[in-house]
């Protein structure tokens, strides 16, 4: 057992080391708008992120944070620059490789974009369902699983409206990770949350990411959770301009 | 197979989503519904309209049938010389004839003594006439003159003579002036041109209409040796009769009279313009709610899409809204359709009924309905941008 576990450390040490990176970006720019609206919103942008790590983003509003955060979860086109998530090229990529590739990125969004038709155990499988190969009940299975693990196992069968802020975020979370992500993109998650439940979020995300060896990437505005991260990045006017360990 | 199937299913969301808004759902229901009632009751009328014409003509005896080419439809029927029908017997095919009268007479309704036209066949009764085996006895007392048969499905408005006739009274009114008895009931059936039929001996017919030229008859109708090739006989008989006659088969006779009904009258157009509307009324139902359905639920498609669902997959749940709707506003058009069918029956005594060639075309076009809505609302869904969502 110890033996395991230490090789499993070695093997977690190695990966940080960065032979193979979740996430890595080189000189990447993006510019909204055309012709004289023309307007720079990222600018020569190069950072990694290895598997397993807990990466904070942080600086003002409109630095251009959700943009770099898009283009990592393959939601929008590469303009210049090279970007590559878990091995698999951005640039010039078909639209079908960009969606596979969501597959494998869970994403958690500042308002929860829970499916109001679904109770809380539906929606948790909606993320389940992405996974190939796995028979109904086991996929709803998990779904429970992962409610349990957010500890709402006695909200599954409530519709998001009659949950609180809180307890949607938490929906969302186990959304995100029932799917088995490899990476995990979060967009201020504790921005419609008050301090405590905030703190209990972003802990219980650091928790169940670390039991999936998941990377973890992001953005925030609250100074109150800087200390859950591996490392802070900050940005200002599309660049990075500081990273600390 | 079907179970692995079962294993592979993800949740209904199409289902969820209707079903998760009552509200939303039951107005698309009943106006889906609304159009499909509009549709089966359009089409009901006019095909219902189009058999009436001819429940009396689905009833003769005949294999070939001779009429005068200025006939043009039931209402106006010309004569022709009854010795045509007697040069046709020649054909070694022609096992039998029966020449038959055919006129629109005045009806005193022996109640009111309102006077209402009646369509009214004279035959001879010792000759076939009708396909009903138990009518030939019937006929028989037709061999007394001023006698007629009644028809017991003609329109209230001739007056309750069934229910007289059944509990023993003794009919007599008159028609055309002249004193008739009825004698007995025969189940025809109103067409679009006659509220009521008689029948009656042309004898009786001779003195109802005296002004007839004598040996004129309107239809004449030949019955030709069981195995004989109808289509050959027909074609035959009119090289070899003059052109003041003209033959026609059967079908042919049913399918003139229907004709003239579709295309010299606004009625075939009306109706279907009418199921028409139904059908637009229909799609514009549809479409705003599967439209607003997409619109208001957008940001949630973006995420699904976001989470890696696929474009198709989402234009599939779609789809299953459309066929979901189109089912569940069939199902309750159609019990509809059949209640107000019996109801139009009831108090028009028009042979409307629900075929199932007309509730397989119902279905299909508020499928068409459903899914080119559906087909239309999707392109809203392409709108879905999940990089806007953050």
């Amino acid at each position: 057992m110890t033996n395991l576990s230490s090789i499993g450390n070695i093997v977690r040490q190695t990966s940080h080391l960065g032979a193979n990176p979740s996430i890595n970006i080189e000189n990447l720019s993006h510019w909204f708008g055309k012709g004289s609206m023309k307007r720079q919103v990222l600018n020569s942008i190069s950072m990694r992120i290895n598997p397993g790590e807990v990466v904070l983003l942080t600086g003002p509003s409109g630095c251009g944070k959700t943009t770099l955060l898009t283009l990592i979860g393959a939601l929008r086109k590469i303009q210049q620059g090279r970007l590559s998530v878990f091995g698999c090229q951005l640039n010039g990529s078909v639209r079908k490789t960009r969606q596979k590739l969501r597959r494998q990125i869970g994403m958690i969004f500042q308002g929860h974009n829970l499916l109001r038709c679904l109770t809380a155990e539906q929606n948790v499988q909606m993320g389940a369902d992405l996974i190939q190969g796995l028979s109904y009940q086991a996929r709803r299975h998990k779904a429970r699983q992962w409610l349990c693990a957010v500890g709402l196992e006695d909200q599954m069968s409530k519709l998001p409206h009659d949950l609180s802020g809180g307890q949607k975020q938490r929906v969302a979370i186990a959304r995100a990770l029932a799917a088995q992500p490899k990476l995990l993109l979060a967009d201020e998650p504790t921005a419609a949350l008050d301090s405590v439940t905030g703190r209990e979020i972003v802990d219980l995300l650091r928790k169940l990411a670390l039991e999936q060896s998941c990377s973890v990437l992001m953005v925030t505005h609250d100074p109150r959770i800087l200390d859950v991260a591996d490392r802070l990045l900050k940005m200002e006017d599309g660049r990075l301009i500081h990273s600390s360990e | 197979m079907i179970f692995s199937i079962w294993e592979k299913r993800k949740i209904p969301l199409s289902w969820l989503l209707l079903t998760r808004q009552p509200l939303r759902l039951s107005v698309a229901i009943a106006g889906i519904c609304f159009a499909g009632i509009l549709m089966f009751m359009q089409l009901g009328f006019r095909d219902g309209l189009f058999d009436a014409s001819v429940t009396v003509h689905r009833l003769f005896d005949a294999d070939l049938v001779l009429m005068s080419p200025r006939s043009m439809s039931s209402i106006s029927m010309s004569g022709f010389p009854k010795r045509r029908l007697i040069q046709a017997m020649a054909h070694k095919d022609v096992v039998g004839i029966t020449p038959v009268n055919w006129n629109f007479l005045l009806w005193r309704n022996p109640e009111t003594l309102i006077t209402r036209s009646i369509l009214a066949l004279g035959f001879e009764p010792g000759d076939p006439l009708l396909k009903d085996p138990d009518f030939y006895t019937k006929a028989q007392v037709l061999k007394n003159r001023g006698r007629v048969l009644f028809d017991e499905l003609s329109r209230d408005e001739f007056g309750p003579i069934p229910d007289w006739y059944r509990n023993g009274r003794i009919v007599e009114t008159e028609v055309a002036g002249k004193r008739v008895r009825v004698a007995g009931l025969v189940t025809l059936g109103p067409s679009f041109g006659a509220d009521g039929n008689l029948i009656t001996s042309t004898e009786t017919f001779k003195q109802l209409l005296p002004s007839m030229p004598p040996g004129s008859i309107e239809i004449g109708l030949i019955r030709l040796k069981t195995g004989s090739n109808v289509e050959e006989v027909s074609y035959s008989l009119s090289n070899i009769l003059p052109n003041d006659v003209k033959v026609l088969t059967y079908q042919e006779f049913i399918d003139f009279e229907k004709e003239y009904w579709r295309s010299s009258t606004s009625i075939g157009f009306i109706f279907t313009l009418g199921a028409a509307m139904g059908f637009v009324v229909g799609c514009v139902i549809v479409y705003q709610i599967l439209y607003s359905d997409v619109s208001d639920h957008l940001p949630e498609y973006a995420t699904l899409m976001a989470m890696g669902y696929e474009l198709k997959g989402l234009l599939g749940v779609v789809a299953r809204e459309g066929l979901l709707l189109a089912i569940m506003g069939y199902v309750p058009a159609y019990l509809s359709g059949q209640a107000l069918y019996a109801l139009v029956r009831n108090s028009t005594k028009l042979p409307v009924a629900m075929d199932s060639q007309r509730a397989i075309l119902v279905f299909i076009l508020i499928l068409v309905m459903c899914m080119g809505s559906a087909l239309t609302a999707m392109r809203r869904l392409v709108d879905a941008d999940p990089a806007e969502i953050f």
